[in-house]
């Protein structure tokens, strides 16, 4: 029995692999999931046994086991299958931090066992156990105030003086407990303790933190509950849960930097500044005028020019309006239009984000172009439709050094012929920053809301 | 149990796995690949299932109970979001309706 558990977990272990690297393409992607499922079913399902020679014994506290699996299973598969697209994000960051939990909960476990009289556990097993549970216990509390915030159940950032301070020392106090444990443990509820201070840590530290950061924060809490998984698999000797979580935590950690990159904003600025808190506001004074146009005489402008460059932005996923402007994409197709969307690796609240949204739309993803792939062609674009996105097509990320946002590299919206923007109001974007693109001489704003927009875009479009 | 040394050697190479498979990843498929790889640490069900095993106190089995049920949401959840997500990518040659 015990060599045909093993071999499942070594199974499993290259299935997540393969899985994974099938899921870089987007031709595979598709198989490259349910690969990986396969991997989890076959893992799952050779646990029930317990390794033994001999014979075949089933697990202790079978029943208990089934009923937790019962439990959780129903309750994500129903969340999952129910929730909309636009708000998949949040829904990401919960099922990262229910494994957070998960990861601290076994290392709760194992510390309370050792604890007690049968200890069986050396110095390098306590001590991973003790740093998988921190690390877990931080990325479940600090998912559920992502997946909160992200919910708009959480509305604001949560700020007060000396905070980085106070989160330091709440940090140091739950490390400290750690390594208290770790040299000599035989309280239980110092254990406890310690969990409940790192709960706190993961609470405090994710507070402040703005929403327009919270992709960079979900891929960190993915990459940390990765390790969480990968340490508490080698205190447990899971060959299979050390792989497969250190992995996620090598790929998380690699993804998380990819995402700061894109923002022109190292980590640790995403964790300990906060952004848009009041010095957002200097720059040199912005020339010129907004000025709106109406649906009729925008539809007009795109309907007879040769190539049009889409730039969606976080605006669209709000107003849900990717089928329509799919709806009007596909129209200007048939005219002979060469259609296009161009997606800054940000926009959105996760990267990619924009890509789920009009490919759940049935926008096909070789009409997609990343912003290196197409920042050259928007010189010789006629029409710039920008719908609902703003600090990534603001030109001052190249002009203006005092900027906030100089240095990150953005669409460059302005150099196109003629820009239309669809936006709800004449506001600052998110970060109150003013767009000097909406200020421009071939720039026409369309106010109103996104999906209104582009269904009356579509209308007028049929008149044209 | 899995001696120090080889436990090193599994985190390096797995750790540099990761890394590698990630790195050529298009912009497009980087959400569905955080839900992805936030579905494979789902694994971590496995291990839960083995510390609710050897529980023998009333407090480890409630942790462990919790652990499992919270595993298993990560595992399910993670593929269901992750299989929603890659469902909808086609492209515009063949199956455009």
């Amino acid at each position: 029995m015990d060599s045909l558990i093993q071999a499942s977990y070594f199974l499993a272990a290259l299935l997540f692999i393969l899985g994974l690297k099938k899921m870089s393409s987007p031709l595979t992607a598709r198989g490259g999931i349910i690969w990986a499922g396969w991997g989890m079913i076959l893992a799952t399902g050779i646990t029930i046994f317990l390794p033994n020679m001999d014979k075949i014994t089933l697990i202790p506290n079978l029943d208990l086991i089934l009923v937790a699996i019962a439990i959780g299973s129903v309750i994500a598969w129903v969340t999952a299958k129910r929730v909309a697209m636009t708000d998949m994000p949040q829904m990401i960051a919960l099922y990262n931090g229910m494994g957070g939990g998960s990861a601290a909960a076994i290392a709760a476990v194992e510390l309370f066992q050792a604890a007690g009289p049968e200890s069986g556990h050396g110095g390098a097993n306590l001590s991973l156990a003790v740093i998988g549970g921190l690390i877990g216990a931080i990325s479940f509390s600090g998912s559920l105030i992502a997946y909160a915030k992200l919910q708009g159940i959480i509305k604001k950032p949560g700020r007060f003086p000396m905070q980085q301070q106070v989160n330091f020392l709440v940090f140091a106090a739950a490390v400290a407990l750690g390594l208290m444990i770790v040299l000599d443990v035989h309280s239980v509820s110092l254990v406890i303790l310690m969990f409940v201070i790192a709960l706190a840590f993961g609470i405090m530290m994710t507070l402040p933190i703005g929403g327009a950061d919270m992709p960079v924060v979900i891929s960190l809490f993915n990459a940390f509950t990765g390790l969480a998984v990968g340490f508490e698999g080698y205190v447990l000797g899971n060959i299979a849960m050390m792989i497969a979580g250190t992995v996620v935590g090598a790929a998380g950690t690699l993804l998380t930097q990819l995402m700061a990159k894109a923002m022109n904003r190292p980590i640790s600025n995403v964790l300990f500044s906060s952004f848009g808190g009041g010095d957002g506001t200097g720059g040199e004074e912005v020339e010129g005028s907004m000025k709106a146009t109406d649906t009729a005489d925008a539809a007009i402008m795109m309907a007879y020019s040769e190539t049009v460059v889409i730039i969606p932005g976080y605006g669209m996923a709000v107003a849900q309006a990717q089928h329509k402007v799919w709806e009007l994409a596909d129209k200007l197709i048939d005219r002979g239009v060469r259609v296009r969307f161009a997606i800054h690796p940000v926009a959105g609240r996760m990267p990619g984000h924009m890509n789920v949204l009009l490919a759940e739309a049935g926008v096909p993803y070789d009409l997609i172009y990343d912003l290196e792939d197409i920042n050259t062609d928007l010189p010789n674009t006629d029409v710039v439709l920008v719908i609902g996105a703003n600090d990534v097509v603001n030109p001052v990320a190249r002009t203006d050094p005092s900027s906030p946002i100089y240095g990150m590299p953005i669409l460059d919206a302005d150099l196109a012929k003629n820009v239309l923007v669809i936006k709800r109001g004449q506001g600052a974007g998110f970060s109150g920053i003013e767009n000097h693109l909406f200020f421009k001489d071939n720039t026409r704003m369309v106010y109103g809301d996104g999906q209104e927009v582009a269904g009356d875009l579509i209308q007028a479009m049929k008149e044209v | 149990m899995i001696d120090g040394v080889t436990a090193l050697y599994i985190f390096m190479l797995a750790g540099f796995t990761g890394y590698e498979v990630i790195a050529r990843v298009p912009v497009i498929l980087h959400t569905p690949l955080m839900s992805g790889s936030n579905f494979i640490h789902g694994i971590v069900v496995v291990g839960a299932m083995v510390a609710l095993g050897h529980a023998h106190t009333d407090l480890e089995k409630v942790v462990g109970f919790l652990g499992v049920m919270l595993g298993a949401g990560n595992a399910v959840g993670g593929y269901v979001a992750t299989e929603r997500m890659l469902e909808m990518f086609k492209s515009s040659k063949g199956d455009k309706k």
